[in-house]
């Protein structure tokens, strides 16, 4: 919302900020205090823009005399009447004639723009400052300029004559702008203006409009809001003579006015509206077409002008079209209708669709006589739905969608005729057409001075709580202790609402600072501090923490060779994305971190370790019956930091730290198609699969653009928490002395994969087993069994026993080895020479 | 015998001062004073003297042990000195440079930036709480006074996965941690579940919007909500809660600055701005000139919402507060693209 200063001050006459005196920096500071006190008391300034900054010296010339210039073609010699004297100007505009009025450049005076060789305007910092000279021997006191030269948004300037087009030349008033040699461009220009731009926010739909920004200026800055008092004269007759109404479809248009002008004479609106108009972007026409404009912006309610003469039996029909309608609006596109988009029809057809755009049959042309108003109040969400399934979010639409006072049509289309009758622009039927079944009552609600200073932790007296309340245009009945509410703040219907309004105007910055008062306690979820060990654990090891999205594209399923009908495939989708590579929930994190791996290896990094925790989203059903399971999910990825073993490392000491010390198993399995398979295992406590780990297929990595070997562990963070233990407690050292044997293994086939069709399948004897049949056969004496050794097929265990109660015999030892060794040799290993027969006799 | 005594003594010496090693020591030693040692094959030859002179020569073999014993012991030290000495030499090191890193891995950003918003309010007394991600309409949006229809849905592009019978069971992706308020509350009043009244939380997590990638956007976010309810909450406590986290967060000289807005389950709102931590209100490229930088949006909680969640607003009201982690991390590391945050680039995240 754009609103010029000098336009609030239409309204808040007594409002003090001077932008015609003083320097820019002054002009600056004081609009910087207006905008600053706005936004304090809820009105979000979100920029302004000085107009007159860097604009000095500026004044309207006369051209009286032309000569050519004595040594160049294209410059002219100029004497200009710049009001207490005259002036040589040497220019090399095309369009200048003896007579015209011209904004001229004093010497020394100064400008905001600069015209580029390349042809375009630019802002110069500090401004474009102009000094007399010769130019080509001739002297040159000054500058006529272009309007380029001095506004930002030119082309609203642009008309028929051109006069106003920079590539014309320099500007030239109006014949009927009225001014004279000597005047101060700024002010004839109405520059001396600051325009501040305000986030409004959706509850207040007042405040996209003029008169509803000046109320909140008059009740930030304590001054009198003066409304523009509103009078038809009127020229006899009756509009109902003319003109009829019909709304059909009462539940989508609450109100629906309507007058008719007669003998309309069209013309350029005055300089002041057509500035005015400008500083909302929208660039003048004429007078009907301007006053239309004008009201919606001051009043934020939409109108429409329909030329009456084309009107079918001079009636208007407000109903629904029907499904498969088609309706050609005035900008030439035909559009699809539906039974929900509601229409203003005539006594025939459809005209326009309500609210949004009127209809190419019924546009106002340059030889309209007669015009039917209309300023009527829709439903705000039909409108939105409407404007959304026509993708058509024009002005009028969008302001309709915030939900309008009902109260304001009428208001509304008097200002209009008010501006008609007073711009000549045609004479006003008496008497309106008003649809209004069901009018808008005030709503009243209760005063209530210590549940607000309660809610604010406030302690503002009732009297200053009345007096904000009054100045708001709120009516206290003292009587009942009640407030009746304007209906143009549709947005006040509690305590609470009104509390804010006491919040605003007694000033945020007063409300006292203070601490709840009870004791709770603050504390971190089992997930979270779970999540935190993970953290410790995987950067010390090198591992660095990564963030990425939870949607992506289905082709990630086929870059991971993850086979049509696969279970990862049913992912929860988005039925509005951004594009196909947001469009699903991922199931799986490994194309996110193959995809962080990738971004890093074709980045020429030499290594990259990365981890994530963040969810997967797993339907149990699709479509939805219920919402996704989403599973705490880390991912380790890595590549050039070592092998399989290195990553396996960190997920050993990860299990540690958190407490899962025993039953954890790594299976084999050759099942998990994104991931090589003899390289991977399946990580399982009993038989909770925790996740897996392992070496990213080739293939995936070729998909990934990846050409060296990448290793992922996948783990699930719910399950790790509900297994974690920090409940430790202290075993004792044991005093005895520690009896230990190595023993060498010779296996007969070593872990490989075997081809089988499409698939993979294991075969040999893992290490794994062998561990646990050695932890088996451990009888509570061994202490720990160490691989310290492997070559070829032939490994070498380091074991150690130890009681916490004796000193062990060796005797003891040796019979619990030698069980050992046989139940090794059952499985198939070569235990010769490990066999000792001094120590365990013969086999 | 003296003479003789002298000769061994003199003898022993000088082999001593030309020993250079430990070794040799030891060598001269047992020589001297081993068991088959010549000092000791004097006392040996003791049966030789007559008794009277025995004291006498004792007296002098003991006198030339001691002699020779104590220049050993001299010289062993010496010569150990100097095998320090010639290590010490030998060891020394260039210590300018570069020591031998493990090379430990960096957090996230974002993740830092939560873990220190975290420990702020976890000292104040607020539980870390989370919520889904893919949620239903009715938490995300009615049970927040964003009811059906409500343009306020316009303003927040919401990605939705399917509609349901009603609007309230449509399900979509949250927009706003807030949908984790009124899951809270619910569960506050519902005698079947742990949580009870008062509340004090705040719940970080993932949102998403539907906003193009670019430097500033991204279709996914984070944000941290708060929510307090309790008797007797007023607007002061909210102001003094958010100054507080300011200054714990940002530094002791932050001063906050409380804006009206509008929240549709607040009332009244407030957006926050803080003085910026770069130039500390001076104005700077971070806050672009206005000295002031816009943290985050807060309210006393809408009495609406707290009768949809069972909570009687006449006995307890409350705030909430939420913040847009990225934007913090994005200003407080100064980082001008948001999309870094999301590549995962190494050289990017070692910098932190």
């Amino acid at each position: 919302m754009n609103t010029p200063i000098s336009w609030i001050k239409a309204y808040v006459p007594e409002l003090a900020v001077d932008l015609a005196n003083g320097s820019s920096d002054e002009k600056e500071a004081a609009v910087k205090s207006y905008v600053d006190a706005m936004t304090l008391s809820g009105s979000h300034a979100e920029g302004y823009v000085l107009k007159n900054r860097n604009i000095d010296k500026v004044v309207v010339g006369q051209i009286k005399q032309i000569a050519p210039h004595p040594d160049a073609d294209k410059l002219v010699v100029c004497q200009v009447d710049v009001g207490d004297k005259t002036i040589q100007i040497v220019t090399g505009a095309p369009n200048v004639k003896e007579g015209d009025m011209v904004p001229t450049v004093l010497d020394g005076g100064c400008v905001p723009f600069r015209h580029t060789k390349e042809n375009r305007y630019e802002a110069v910092a500090g401004g474009n400052k102009i000094k007399g000279g010769a130019l080509r021997g001739v002297d040159s006191f000054g500058m006529m300029c272009s309007i380029a030269e001095l506004v930002a948004d030119y082309s609203l300037f642009k008309d028929e004559d051109r006069n106003a087009d920079p590539e014309a030349g320099v500007y030239i008033f109006p014949a009927d702008a009225g001014v004279k040699p000597g005047d101060d461009c700024a002010a004839t220009l109405h520059l001396n203006d600051a325009v501040v731009e305000y986030e409004i926010t959706s509850n207040r739909v007042d405040c996209f409009s003029m008169i509803g920004m000046a109320r909140e200026t008059a009740v930030t800055f304590r001054k009198p809001f003066v409304e523009p008092v509103i009078e038809v004269k009127g020229n006899g007759g009756d509009v109902n003579d003319y003109a009829s109404v019909e709304v059909i479809d009462q539940d989508l248009c609450k109100r629906y006015c309507a007058r008719v002008v007669t003998d309309i004479k069209l013309a350029p609106s005055p300089m002041w509206m057509q500035e005015r108009l400008r500083s909302q972007g929208i660039r003048p026409i004429n007078n009907l077409v301007d006053i239309t404009n004008y009201v919606m912006e001051e009043y934020g309610q939409p109108m429409h002008a329909f030329d009456l003469d084309t009107v079918a039996g001079h009636k208007i029909v407000v109903r629904r079209a029907k499904d498969g309608d088609t309706f050609t609006t005035l900008d030439g596109i035909e559009r699809k209708l539906d039974s929900e988009v509601l229409m203003i029809c005539d006594g025939e057809k459809e005209i326009g669709i309500a609210g949004i755009m009127g209809g190419a049959n019924s546009m106002v042309t340059d030889n309209i006589k007669n015009l039917l108003f209309e300023a009527a109040c829709f439903d705000g969400t039909n409108i939105r739905l409407s404007s959304r399934r026509l993708d058509m979010p024009t002005d009028a639409a969008t302001k309709f969608t915030k939900g309008l006072d009902p109260e304001l049509a009428l208001t509304a289309i008097n200002r209009a005729c008010q501006l008609i009758e007073e711009l000549g622009c045609g004479k006003v039927v008496d008497g309106v057409i008003d649809c209004y079944p069901n009018p808008v009552e005030r709503r009243v609600l209760p005063f209530a001075p210590e549940k607000m200073n309660a809610l604010l932790g406030t302690d503002v007296a009732e009297d200053e709580m009345l007096d904000i309340f009054k100045r708001l245009e709120l009516e206290y009945d003292e009587k009942d202790r009640t407030l009746t509410i304007p209906t143009f703040r549709q947005d006040l219907v509690s305590v609470a609402d009104l509390a804010e309004e006491v919040a605003r105007f007694f000033g945020y910055d007063n409300i006292p600072v203070t601490l709840p008062g009870s004791q709770t306690v603050g504390k971190l979820s089992a997930t979270d501090m779970t999540a935190a060990v993970i953290r410790e654990v995987a950067e010390a090891n090198g591992f660095s923490g990564a963030m990425g999205y939870s949607f992506e594209s289905p082709k990630a399923f086929d870059k991971l060779c993850i086979p049509e009908g696969d279970v990862l495939r049913n992912a929860v989708s988005i039925s509005n994305p951004l594009g196909e590579d947001f469009s699903i929930m991922r199931t799986t994190t490994l194309n996110g971190m193959m995809t962080w791996l990738s971004t890093n290896f074709n980045r020429r990094n030499k290594k990259a370790s990365l981890y994530e925790i963040a969810n997967i989203y797993l339907p149990k059903e699709l479509p939805l019956k219920e919402l996704p399971t989403e599973q705490l999910t880390l991912t380790l990825g890595t590549y050039g930091m070592g092998d399989f073993f290195d990553l396996k490392g960190v997920v050993e000491e990860l299990f540690d730290r958190l407490g899962i010390v025993k039953g954890i198993t790594y299976q084999p399995s050759a099942a998990y198609p994104y991931l090589h398979p003899g390289r991977t295992a399946e990580i399982v406590k009993g038989k909770l699969s925790i996740g897996y780990i392992g070496q990213v297929h080739p293939e995936v990595c070729d998909n990934y653009d990846i050409k060296t070997d990448c290793y992922v562990a996948v783990l699930n963070v719910d399950t790790l928490t509900m297994l974690s233990r920090n409940d430790r407690k202290y075993e004792s050292l044991s005093k005895f002395p520690a009896v230990t044997r190595d023993i060498q293994l010779t296996i007969g086939e070593m872990p490989t994969i075997k081809a089988d069709g499409d698939s993979y399948k294991l075969s040999g004897t893992y290490l794994g087993d062998i561990e646990a049949k050695i932890v088996k056969q451990g009888s509570g004496i061994l202490e720990s069994a160490t691989l310290v050794d492997e070559f070829e097929n032939r490994v070498v265990y380091h074991l150690v026993y130890r009681s916490p109660k004796e000193t062990l015999e060796a005797a003891k030892v040796n019979a619990v080895v030698k069980d050992t060794l046989l139940a090794l040799e059952k499985m198939g290993i070569d235990v010769s020479r490990a066999w000792s027969e001094e120590l365990y006799g013969p086999k | 015998m003296n003479e003789m005594l002298g000769k061994i003594k003199e003898s022993a010496l000088a082999k001593i001062a030309e020993a250079v090693d430990a070794d040799a020591l030891n060598e001269i030693k047992v020589a001297v004073l081993g068991k088959k040692g010549e000092l000791t094959q004097v006392l040996k030859s003791m049966k030789d003297v007559a008794p009277e002179d025995r004291p006498k020569v004792g007296q002098m073999v003991n006198d030339a042990r001691a002699v020779i014993e104590d220049t050993l012991s001299k010289k062993l030290a010496e010569i150990a000195r100097a095998a320090r000495s010639a290590r010490l030499v030998r060891e020394t090191v260039d210590v300018t440079k570069p020591g031998t890193r493990k090379l430990l891995g960096h957090r996230h950003p974002n993740q830092i930036a939560l873990e220190d918003l975290e420990r702020v309010f976890i000292g104040m007394g607020y539980e870390v709480v989370s919520g889904p991600e893919v949620e239903y309409d009715k938490y995300n949006f009615e049970l927040l006074n964003i009811p059906a229809n409500h343009p306020a849905k316009d303003e927040q592009d919401t990605f939705y996965i399917q509609r349901g019978a009603t609007t309230e069971e449509d399900i979509l992706l949250r927009t706003q941690t807030s949908s984790v308020q009124a899951r809270i509350m619910l569960d506050a009043v519902n005698p079947e579940k742990e949580r009870t009244l008062p509340i004090r939380v705040i719940s970080p997590g993932r949102v998403f919007r539907a906003d193009e990638v670019d430097a500033t956007h991204s279709p996914s976010f984070h944000q941290v909500e708060g929510l307090v309810i309790d008797k007797n909450i007023t607007m002061a406590d909210l102001k003094g809660t958010l100054a507080q986290f300011a200054k714990e967060f940002f530094g002791p000289n932050t001063k906050t600055k409380f804006r009206p807005h509008h929240f549709p389950f607040t009332e009244p709102s407030a957006e926050v701005d803080i003085t910026c931590f770069k130039c500390g209100g001076k104005g700077c490229g971070v806050c672009k000139g206005s000295g002031w930088i816009e943290i985050l949006g807060c309210g006393m909680v809408h009495p609406n919402v707290l009768s949809m969640c069972g909570i009687d607003p006449e006995e307890y009201s409350g705030f909430a507060f939420g913040i847009g982690l990225e934007r913090i991390t994005l200003l407080k590391y100064e980082i001008d693209d948001m999309r870094l945050l999301y590549e995962n680039d190494e050289r990017f995240l070692s910098q932190f």
